[in-house]
């Protein structure tokens, strides 16, 4: 029986957290895709095709099949390609995973950014909002590598495409800084591993345009 | 080594009776501890920390929480019965996909047509729009998940239940906008788990007029 050729497409943005962390799992699997940039907020007729329902990246196609959410992409491309697990396999903490990579991408993104930029409350209980949940996460990673364990996994893609290389640089556009190193030991460390790792050093977006942009998304909330 | 499970669970929440199916669906034994959400108890707060909600699966003395996740684990942990999630990564994925929506859109809208003031015509509009988009996904199907009753199911059905309580607020009929769901969700019924799991509508409207006196809405 004749091995029908893999075709791998990823639809992304090089500013989107969501289809950066695909980039990762793909990266990480050693899986050769052909990469489409959107040209955000300018929609490809392709990814309205694609995605009819919610309009955005990131778009795995792999063969004939579509792929939409970024962590059901990533499970599966884990199910998918069997080398370098990037899922527990013990349901337990393959649940855990789970919990936390929701956990983030609804509460910590939406208190870390909305939410800190209008900053109802005023701007102190904003940043204190964000930091308590971000103790959850400190006390997660607390005494390992990554949240992997010893290689980076699952949890470490979704948190590390948000966190330090999205959510830091918006921190850092707006005048906050938002985990010291004497409050966040932990999660300090777990930047600096993952800075090590040469597949997340290449799905980092660029540093001064990240940071520029962040800033402009972050005027257009308050001004709103 | 003998298996402990326990629920930690309010009687009228919808994400409370997808974990209840599920481990109907899977004739796992539990022990089932009811919450009262005014007064949560020390286990909840210590068990889910993070959100202090319901439902709470402890197994083992260990927590799993996010009503979806829980069916995901119960489905690995228990794998010899009805399987409720497709084995193949694309349809697992397809399946998924919908429970987020679902999560992400029906309970949103939902929760606007009966406890904020002066959004029930827009929230009910928008809610019957994202029926039909389910309906449209059900399509000719027996169950969302074709022959066999799963996932997607059992993401939803909880919600019909409260179906009762939103057209009354929202001033809509479900049936005349969507048939097809209407139809399914008996079909649903049918099984015992989830006749088990569902409360009465009408306890449900009694339950939600006491809420809405609570938050000064009546």
């Amino acid at each position: 029986m004749a091995e029908k050729e893999e075709s791998v497409k990823l639809l992304g943005f090089w500013a989107s957290p969501f289809s950066r962390r695909v980039e990762m799992a793909l990266k990480l699997k050693g899986v050769p895709y052909e990469y489409l940039e959107e040209d955000l907020p300018n929609k490809t007729p392709l990814l309205l095709e694609l995605n009819p329902l919610h309009k955005k990246v990131p778009v795995l196609v792999h063969n004939d099949k579509i792929l939409l959410e970024s962590h059901l992409i990533l499970e599966y491309i884990d199910q998918t390609w069997k080398n370098n697990p990037i899922l527990p396999q013990d349901p337990y903490e393959k649940a855990m995973a789970r919990f936390w990579a929701k956990f983030i991408d609804d509460q910590i993104l939406t208190l870390g950014f909305r939410s800190l930029v209008k900053a109802e409350k005023g701007r102190e209980v904003a940043i204190e909002e964000t930091r308590e949940l971000l103790t959850f996460l400190e006390k997660e990673v607390t005494g390992k590598d990554f949240f992997g364990g010893k290689t980076i996994g699952f949890l470490d893609m979704i948190a590390g495409s948000i966190i330090p290389f999205c959510l830091a640089r918006l921190w850092e556009g707006i005048g906050i800084d938002m985990i010291p190193e004497e409050k966040f030991p932990e999660l300090n460390r777990w930047i600096k591993n993952l800075e090590e790792v040469e597949i997340v050093r290449e799905c980092i977006p660029p540093r001064e345009k990240q940071i520029e942009r962040m800033t402009k998304i972050a005027e257009t909330i308050k001004s709103a | 080594m003998a298996e402990e499970v326990i629920l930690l669970d309010f009687w009228a929440s919808m994400f409370g009776m997808r974990t209840k199916i599920a481990l109907a669906e899977k004739r796992v034994k539990y022990d089932y501890r009811k919450e009262d959400l005014w007064n949560k108890s020390s286990l909840l707060l210590e068990m889910n920390p993070v959100h202090k909600k319901i439902p709470v699966l402890i197994h083992n003395g260990k927590p799993v929480c996010e009503s979806l996740i829980q069916i995901e684990y119960i489905n690995e942990t228990w794998p010899d019965k009805n399987s409720l999630l497709p084995s193949d990564p694309y349809k697992r994925a397809h399946a998924k996909f919908w429970a987020d929506f679902i999560d992400k859109k029906v309970n949103v809208t939902a929760r606007r047509i009966w406890a904020a003031k002066g959004e029930e015509q827009e929230a009910a509009k928008e809610f019957i729009e994202i029926l039909k988009t389910l309906e449209s996904e059900l399509g000719d199907k027996k169950y969302f998940g074709d022959e066999t009753f799963g996932y997607v199911d059992i993401a939803l059905i909880g919600f019909y239940s409260w179906f009762g309580v939103y057209e009354k607020f929202g001033n809509i009929s479900i049936e005349s906008e969507c048939s097809k769901l209407i139809a399914w969700a008996k079909r649903c019924l049918e099984r015992e788990s989830v006749a088990k799991a569902l409360p009465e509508s009408e306890k449900v409207a009694t339950f939600v007029s006491d809420c809405r006196k609570k938050l000064g809405l009546e």
